[in-house]
């Protein structure tokens, strides 16, 4: 199994964005946009990403990006990764959502083609460039670079079930944002450890539950 | 002979099959084993169960996590490949306008069709669903009885490997001894529900699913399944031989590369080749069934999707088995000046008297599981265990509103994490704002793998309301006419699904269960859609009277004697069981009349 760890064709990736990013003529930020650039590269260079089809390969492993193009920009990967951290941070048991790869899914869900992910892309880039101008607005510093208690006094005023009105726009992104980074989480092999996922092993035998976990719900 | 191209079609076979999934390939199966020579047209592309599957693939290394996209609408990894409820150039109407009035039709464009992805629970018919007119006064009986299909169902059963027990049950009937598989351990939540079921007067029994929990018995199988034919015999120990039992792990839904559960390449078209007597021609998509002047069946036009090209094939024989509406939308386009209404449609009933299964469900957060030990439970990839319908008493006395009944399937326990893992963990923690941080973290460790919810699939008897018709316009990419469809719940199935909902509210309940909302009391508010289940049927169904049905009780069209059709079409309602497995038998037993015909010299 590839371990969910960036691989170097993620960062190779991620360098062409940011050379892209510093592009200041290009507003798409993906690898069709590069090939328009090169000269001799023909308009359908320029069509929207399209999807894996009908027929894809089930059994080949998937990055972000492999199948289409990435589009946050840096600033938003950076915001993208903080957050990532701040709602799945390390602890005693289980890493980062950053260290598992989450932000580099996150960007791939919100470059999705498809229409279930489009109501996420609008709401998600404008709350990853919402939540880095209150950074900036409040401590003069990137959402990225706060330290924790900040990080927090920010994430408090729009996980709150009832939001202050000038708030109410970022907690509907902060709700979306969470459920996809813990939903990003525990799809990986360290989240599913962490959550308990013991399963996809081969084994001779089914022995059904250990006598513990029958004594636990009353029926050993 | 093999997997074909067009150019490779011999000039004429004895039968040729439309559709490769449970009732092509058990025809198919049946009559190539027997010495008969087949062709199978399938119109999607070749399949390989071995190499092409995903069996331990993480959603994290697929697109979107695997979550359904409208290119992979039961998800990335699902068994299923150039299929789903809308498939580009392959359009369908709806003639209702209203939400209940909608069908959706699924289809599946791959070799060995929706076998690949489905459930593999196979409980079998019993005999009040043969016959529900007698039983409940609506519907129509089956011009055959539960006794006419036993054999058949104990045949498949044997060949396919299905585990579970005998129960001993009114109306789901058990297997003749010797022919199921054992069944495996419940898992802690299906024990769980077992004992408690029973204070909401239920009970939970072991399922029965087309899954290998041992290795077949290739020494004893084949030579009971095919008496006196050495031939067969030995495909068949060898093709048992190369099955592995089930390795308790992953899920069944992505299909399975150690041949442990039913498929039909793994266990129709595989013996199937072997015997030298079965040609499959894929990518070829059926337009039309050609009629002679005196009527019998010739053969097959259809479309050669690798090259756009029309093309013909031969045989003395046609067994329809394109799924059930696939193969009533070919019965009404293949119009004549003898059959202007469609073939086999003297009755006017081609198309009418389509069902599926009457399902709602609903789920609630399980207290008594927080903090489980932690422990594999993935087992067999799907249930284990399943609530029979027992009501049978209530409904004698017509108490319940509603004929028949419905079954629960359910689903417990700590399995593969998809991206909905998480979903609701703030609610069961009583937070009112969006937990994030630490906190979150030990909420997931707390609450994962406590959910329990069950599924009801119920009878669903046809009306006049629910059939589908070919659309005046609309045409698929081939310019081959497009279907209909038309769709009435009534008051049965309604009623069905209030009880299902008030029922599966008590169940939860009695196990302890905690629920923010209850159960829906607005049936159409809960009912799943038709065609949602999967498990339509219909349009061409038996009887004993040809002006009041399309088919005898062999499956053979009343107005042409060489048709035959081998899906669900045939069936004459949806019992409160998964049809797949009563499709194999009733295509075996099909199958067998079909060669006494070829034999006599009938056909």
């Amino acid at each position: 199994m590839i371990p969910p760890t960036p691989s170097p064709l993620l960062d190779r990736r991620t360098a062409i964005q940011w050379m892209l990013t510093a592009a200041a003529t290009l507003t798409v930020r993906d690898h069709s946009a590069l090939a328009a650039e090169t000269p001799g590269a023909t308009a359908s260079a320029r069509l929207p990403a399209k999807g894996y089809g009908p027929d894809p390969s089930m059994v080949k492993f998937y990055l972000p990006g492999d199948v289409w193009p990435l589009t946050f920009t840096e600033s938003q990967r950076r915001t993208a990764t903080a957050l990532c951290d701040v709602i799945m941070p390390a602890d005693e048991t289980s890493p980062a959502a950053s260290t598992v790869g989450v932000p580099a899914f996150m960007d791939e869900w919100v470059s999705s083609p498809y229409p279930g992910q489009k109501a996420d892309r609008a709401l998600i880039l404008e709350g990853l460039d919402w939540i880095e101008a209150e950074a900036q607005k409040r401590f003069k510093t990137s959402f990225a670079d706060l330290q924790a208690a900040q990080h927090i006094a920010i994430c408090d005023d729009i996980s709150q079930a009832q939001p202050k009105p000038e708030f109410k726009k970022a907690a509907s992104f902060f709700k979306r944002y969470r459920d996809l980074t813990a939903g990003g989480y525990y799809t990986t092999p360290e989240g599913m450890k962490d959550i308990g996922y013991r399963g996809n092993i081969p084994q001779a035998t089914f022995d059904g539950p250990p006598i513990e976990a029958l004594r636990h719900v009353g029926l050993a | 002979m093999p997997v074909i191209t067009s150019a490779q079609a011999q000039d004429s076979y004895d039968v040729i099959i439309v559709g490769s999934g449970a009732g092509g390939g058990q025809t198919a199966y049946t009559l190539t084993m027997e010495g008969v020579k087949v062709l199978m047209l399938e119109a999607g592309r070749s399949f390989d169960p071995l190499t092409e599957v995903a069996m331990f693939q993480l959603p994290s290394q697929a697109p979107l996590r695997g979550e359904k996209t409208p290119d992979k609408q039961y998800g990335f990894h699902d068994c299923s490949i150039n299929s789903g409820w809308d498939i580009p150039g392959e359009p369908y109407a709806n003639a209702g306008k209203k939400p209940e009035d909608q069908f959706r039709w699924w289809r599946q464009r791959m070799m060995g069709g929706r076998t690949n992805h489905w459930g593999r629970i196979t409980l079998r018919n019993g005999p009040y669903d043969f016959k529900p007119y007698t039983q409940y006064g609506a519907g129509f009986d089956w011009p055959i009885s539960y006794d006419d299909v036993a054999p058949y169902y104990d045949k498949v059963e044997m060949l396919i490997g299905v585990f579970g027990s005998n129960e001993g049950l009114e109306n789901s009937p058990d297997s003749s001894p010797g022919v199921l598989m054992p069944a495996p351990k419940l898992r802690v939540g299906e024990l769980y529900a077992q004992k408690h079921a029973p204070k909401a007067d239920m009970k939970v029994v072991s399922i029965h699913r087309a899954v290998m929990s041992v290795p077949q018995d290739a020494e004893k199988l084949p030579a009971k399944l095919h008496p006196g034919n050495p031939k067969a015999q030995s495909i068949l120990a060898d093709s048992m031989r190369s099955r592995s039992p089930c390795f308790w792990a992953t899920d069944c839904h992505r299909g399975c590369s150690i041949r442990a559960n039913y498929d039909s390449q793994t266990v129709h078209l595989r013996p199937a080749l072997a015997t030298g007597n079965l040609d499959i021609l894929p990518n070829a998509m059926a337009r039309e069934v050609t009629v002679n002047k005196e009527g019998k069946a010739t053969g097959i036009t259809y479309i050669d999707k690798t090259t756009g090209k029309e093309g013909h094939v031969s045989g003395r024989a046609v067994v329809l088995a394109a799924s059930s509406q696939e193969s009533v939308r070919l019965l009404l386009n293949s119009k004549s000046s003898l059959f202007p209404q469609g073939l086999a449609n003297s009755s006017g009933k081609v198309g009418k008297y389509i069902t599926d299964s009457v399902s709602s469900s609903f789920s609630a957060h399980m207290p008594a599981f927080e903090g489980m030990p932690l422990h594999n439970e993935d087992g067999a990839g799907g249930p284990h265990a399943y609530v029979p319908w027992t009501q049978h008493e209530q409904n004698r006395k017509g108490a319940l509103g509603f004929p028949g009944g419905y079954h629960l399937e359910f689903t417990s326990g700590r399995q593969m994490p998809s991206m909905t893992v998480a979903n609701g963990f703030d609610n069961l923690a009583g937070r009112s704002g969006v937990t994030y941080g630490r906190q979150l973290k030990e909420d997931a460790r707390r609450y994962y793998g406590c959910r329990l919810g069950f599924g009801a699939q119920g009878t669903m008897l046809p009306n006049e309301g629910t059939f589908c018709e070919i659309d005046p316009d609309l045409k698929d990419q081939w310019g081959i006419p497009a279907l209909r469809f038309h769709w009435k719940w009534t008051d049965h199935e309604l009623n069905q699904v209030r009880h299902q909902q008030k029922r599966i509210g008590e169940l939860l309940t009695a196990l302890g269960g905690k629920f923010t909302k209850p159960p829906e009391t607005d049936p159409l508010k809960a009912i799943r859609s038709g065609g949602s289940v999967i498990h339509e049927v219909g349009g061409a169904i038996m009887g004993d009277d040809p002006s009041r049905s399309v088919t005898n009780q062999w499956s053979q069209t009343w107005d042409v004697k060489n048709l035959f059709m081998a899906d669900g079409a045939p069936f004459a309602s949806t019992a409160d069981k998964n049809p797949t497995l009563t499709i194999m038998a009733l295509a075996w037993r099909m199958a067998d009349h079909l060669m006494e015909e070829l034999k006599k010299g009938n056909i």
